[in-house]
This record gives C-alpha cells, structure tokens and sequence, in this order.
C-alpha cells in the first residue's frame, strides 16, 4: 500500500492522519463518557495506528515513476477483502437474529445481543459494509479501464476506503451500545452522519476527476450508474439525516422532521437507498462484468441508456408507496404507486438487457458458476423489481405491509440480485486485480453458487409463507365481527418459516465463508509468468511506434 | 404565490407531467438518433478490447 505512494503523497497522507487524529481527540474530549467520547477515540486511535504505518516506511524507495502510466488497483484489491469480511460477519449476525425469533432467549442477557441492536448490526453490515465497499471497489476498477484513465490521484482513493469503513464501524458499534437516530437504513448519528458527507464529495470529486482525465470518447454506461449512485445517496443521505444534536458533546440528535413529514423524508430516502445503491450502482457492476465475463458485448446499448434515465428519475417518485393507508396524503399514496407500477419498464429492460446479452452463450452459463452467478442475479432483479411494484399496489399493500412477505421481498433483491451480481463481479475481478490465471478452486465457486442459490430460494419461500398467513391472520374475522386471531396466535403460526429462514440464511452464510477462503487462498497463488493484460499503460502514447 | 397543498398538487399534475414526457423523449431520441448508432457500438465493444490487446 503505502511502497506505491511517494514520498510527498505519504506526508500529505500523515497531514489527514494528523487531522483524523485531532477530529477524534475532540469528539471524544467533547464526548467524555457518552458513546461519542468512544468514536471519537476509535478514530483517533485508527488515525494514529495509520500514522505509525506511514512513518514505518516513510523512508523505504519511491515507487517506479513509470507506474503512474498504470492502474491503480490497491484500493480495490482492498475494498474487495474488506468487502467479503463485512459480508461473513454481516450475514452471521443475520443469521444470528433469524435464530433470535425462534429462540427469543439467545441474547445471553446482554443488552447488546438484543435483537433490536443487533438487527441494525446486520442491516448496516450487508448494505454498507458488504455492499459499499464492493460497489466502492468495483467503481474504481470498472472507472479506470472504461476510461482508460488512472485514478487522479493516490490519496483520496485512500480517503474513501478508510473513511468509509470507519463510519461502518461506528455505526455497528454504536447500535450495541444502543445509540440510533431510529431512522431504518440511517441510524447512525449526527457526527457519523457529517464524517461520512466528507468522505462521499472525496469520493464524487475522484470520481468526476478521473473521468475528465479519460482517453475514450464516450462514458461507458456503467460509469453513469456508478454517479447516479454516489451523486443521489450524498443528497438522500444530507436530507434524511437533517438533525439537531442535543449537544456537541453528546451523540443523541433529533431530526429536523416531525410527523407525516418526517415519515415521507424517511422513506423517500429508504426506497432510494434501494434504487441508487443497492440497484444503481450494482447495475453498473453488471454492465461492466456480465459483458466481460461472457465475452459479448450488452446486448442493447441503446437499452441501457433509456433505462437508466428511467429507472434515475422514476424512482425518486416511488418512496411513498411504503405509507400505504397512513396520515400520508392519498394522492401522494397514489404518486409512489403509478410511479412504483411504472418502474417496472425500466427494471425489465435492465434485466432483460442482461439475459439477452446471455442468449447465445448459455452453455457458458451452464459451464461457469461466475457466469451463472450473475445470471441468477439478473433473474433475481427481474423477479423482485416485480414483486416490488406489485407490492406497491395499495390493495395488495394491505395484506403484504408489515407482515414477513415484505422481509421476503427484502431478501430475494438483497441476496438474489445484490449479493449474486457482487460475487459473479468479485470472481471475474479478483484474478485479474492480483493476476492469477483463474479462481483458486472452480469447485468451490460451484459450491458456493449452490450455498447461495438454495439459501435464497429457502430464505424466501418460507417468508412468502408466513408473510401471506401473517396478512391472511390479521385480517381473519370471527363470525361475530371480531377478529380470529389475536397477535400472539400469528407469531406462534410463524415458527416453522423462521426455523427454515435460518436454516436458509446459514447456507447463503456458509457460501460467503468459501467465498471469502477461495479469494483469500487465489491472493496466495503464485502470479501468472507472462505480462498481466490489465496493466497495460492506461495513458496511450500520442505517437505510436509504426 | 401561495404554496399551499392545492399548488403542489396543481404542480405535480401538471408541470411534472410534461417535463417527465419530455425528458422520456429526448432520452428515447438521443438513444435512437441514427448517427448516434455506431458511438454506441464502439462503447458497447470497448470492453471487451482488453483481451484483443492482449494477444497482439
């Protein structure tokens, strides 16, 4: 990491340190004892562990003037690793909760094992662990060969992976020691909340500045999903987060929003955290690796572009749909559902884009568990963004709202379409990011492709189940008018499907394990002997030798 | 002006009408425009030239 920067880049990385360093020592002087005062000296402490690794080799040899002609890929290779831990301990907490509604008592009696803290804990870990550091990866990769363009700088890459990966932190931490903004998908809090605003506009800048810096004519569609997905969160994310802190040395804040008001701002940016990054930017994942990976070119290219315009200013609309038969004005009730139902259009022509591109080449997909990852993937995304808007449809909304259908629902996008694509990507990239001739072992992608496959479809089948009984239940009448059930009959009805959500969820965990072991052990492997097609100069020499 | 509940409404089933039509046509010309065809072959294949480089 740190051989490939020079001398002046490792002092001005010792400046952000430095600056890291005195940002954490004042939240947590200012903090004291609350939580803050602890981010505050995580930080601080993450700040000076860094320092101490610059200042060790702050003397050893420059790099290689001539390798600012070539890609830079250590922030990838470790966003693609960190991607994968996130994703072990993520789903393992996942897990965990789905046991903890079979077995209520498995919290050991710790306030932090409690499924209410924990729940966040595995929600923040998959979403921005798992999936931000892998769409934060892949961004970089796919940006520099469709551009044909370096990173424009050595620092700011830096910046967003470690700056990204320490708001994880204090967010899953500070849901165990019980701190949230009580926003679903935006709990962690105001200080949180501000540092990761820094890191996002270092992120777009590296963004927008590589790509002024490219050597191809035209922007490769991926990259317009990848910027609609970091330029939409950063504004989702201000607005929804809007708060007051109680004070500057305490972590509780309170939201700028009250009521219906603050009920619509909410999942306004919940559906399009949704729409920009865990659909956005994993389309522009599958733009890039799903053409490279089965050697054709997309399908449609003309496809793509109508469909992203669409699905970028559909979505913002479709939020509301999540305040079905609230205090939510009926007509904006009926906006998110005409623009929920329309949405569709767009999500099938991605996703038939997509299997197109395969048609043709389906003995490909048959041979090749990285192809048929992302394969399945496609499906995934075509299925669920049909159950979404069949969803939002307010009559179907109220049988399906508040009831397991919708974690099902959740879960057939978050593993069949996010996670599957992640690891289609993953296994194309890592043997080219370290230069290996193929994957440590193809068994073991098979394995892991079956692991995820059957824990997905288990995972959603036994919530499709006890969702349906769970609406059907709750709207039961008793022949005198009342109702049929009380609450507690529907939990005890939805045993079985949480013994066999478990059961599904450990084996989609079990294959993220392989998965993390098969990249870790393809690391290990001895590099390929002749010269690696991916680094080829990116900057193109004006004149050309004849 | 008055932005009560009625302007929004006024506003949404109006204005957004049209700029949303017309947005979805542009997009839909610039993606179809003839001259346009072969930029978007070239990018659709520049992918995939990597590994034609390769085996020079």
């Amino acid at each position: 990491m740190i051989s490939q920067l020079t001398r002046d880049e490792r002092s001005s990385a010792m400046i952000l340190c430095t600056i890291l360093v005195i940002f954490g020592g004042v939240l947590g002087i200012a903090g004291r004892d609350d939580v803050l005062g602890f981010h505050g000296a995580l930080l601080a402490a993450c700040g000076i562990g860094l320092l101490f690794m610059i200042m060790n080799r702050y003397h050893d040899a420059e790099p290689d003037p001539d390798g600012i002609k070539k890609y830079y890929d250590d922030p990838t290779k470790v966003g693609v690793i960190v991607s994968m831990i996130w994703l072990v301990f993520a789903t393992f907490i996942g897990d965990w909760v789905a046991w903890l509604l079979v077995f209520p008592e498995a919290t050991f009696d710790a306030g932090w094992a409690s499924f209410g803290r924990l729940r966040p804990v595995h929600t923040t870990g998959v979403i921005f662990g798992f999936g931000g550091n892998a769409l934060i990866a892949t961004s970089f990769h796919v940006l520099q060969r469709t551009s044909r363009a370096r990173l424009s700088d050595n620092i700011s890459p830096w910046v967003v992976i470690i700056g990204f990966n320490l708001f994880c932190l204090m967010a899953v931490t500070g849901y165990m020691f019980g701190i949230t903004a009580s926003k679903e998908y935006a709990e962690p809090e105001w200080y949180a909340d501000i540092f990761l605003v820094v890191i996002w506009v270092v992120y777009f800048v590296l963004y927008l500045r590589t790509l002024a810096r490219r050597q191809e004519p035209h922007i490769y569609v991926a990259n317009w999903y990848f910027m609609a997905f970091i330029l939409v969160v950063a504004i989702l994310h201000i607005i929804n987060n809007l708060a007051v802190p109680v004070s500057l040395g305490h972590a509780k804040s309170y939201s700028l929003f009250s009521g219906v008001q603050d009920a619509m701002t909410q999942w306004w940016y919940g559906h399009n955290a949704v729409a920009f990054f865990l659909t956005s930017g994993f389309l522009g994942m599958l733009y890039y690796y799903l053409p490279r990976r089965a050697g054709r070119p997309i399908f449609s290219y003309r496809m793509s572009i109508i469909s992203f315009w669409g699905i970028t200013f559909l979505y913002m609309w479709a939020g509301s749909h999540h305040l079905h038969y609230t205090a939510l004005p009926h007509w904006v009730q009926n906006l998110g559902m005409t623009f929920s139902i329309i949405l569709v259009v767009p999500s099938w022509a991605s996703a038939g884009n997509a299997l197109l591109t395969l048609n043709g080449a389906w003995e490909k997909v048959r041979d090749d568990a990285t192809l048929r990852f992302m394969f399945v993937a496609a499906v995934f995304y075509g299925l669920s963004t049909f159950e979404g808007s069949f969803m939002a449809i307010r009559p179907v909304n109220s049988l399906s709202h508040y009831t397991d259908w919708t974690v099902g629902h959740v879960h057939a996008g978050a593993l069949g379409w996010v996670a599957m694509i992640t690891f289609g990507a993953f296994y194309t990239l890592v043997p080219m990011l370290w230069n290996r001739e193929r994957m440590y072992s193809s068994r073991l992608i098979e394995a892991h492709f079956w692991l995820a496959l059957s824990g997905t479809v288990i995972y959603v089948f036994s919530m499709w189940n006890s969702g349906i009984i769970q609406g059907l239940m709750w709207r039961a009448y008793a022949e005198n008018g009342t109702l049929a059930y009380s609450f507690i009959d529907s939990v005890d009805a939805m045993a079985p499907y949480y013994v066999a959500r478990a059961v599904g969820g450990f084996l989609f965990f079990l294959g993220g394990v392989i998965g993390l072991y098969n990249i870790w052990k393809t690391i290990k492997m001895p590099a390929q002997e002749n010269a690696p097609v991916y680094d080829l100069p990116p900057v193109v020499d004006p004149e050309p030798a004849e | 002006m008055n932005f009560d509940h009625d302007f929004f409404v006024g506003f949404a089933k109006s204005y957004g009408l049209f700029y949303m039509m017309a947005f979805f046509f542009a997009t839909v010309i610039y993606a179809y425009w003839p001259s346009n065809q072969k930029k978007f072959d070239d990018a659709a294949k520049s992918i995939l030239e990597e590994d034609e480089v390769s085996q020079k």
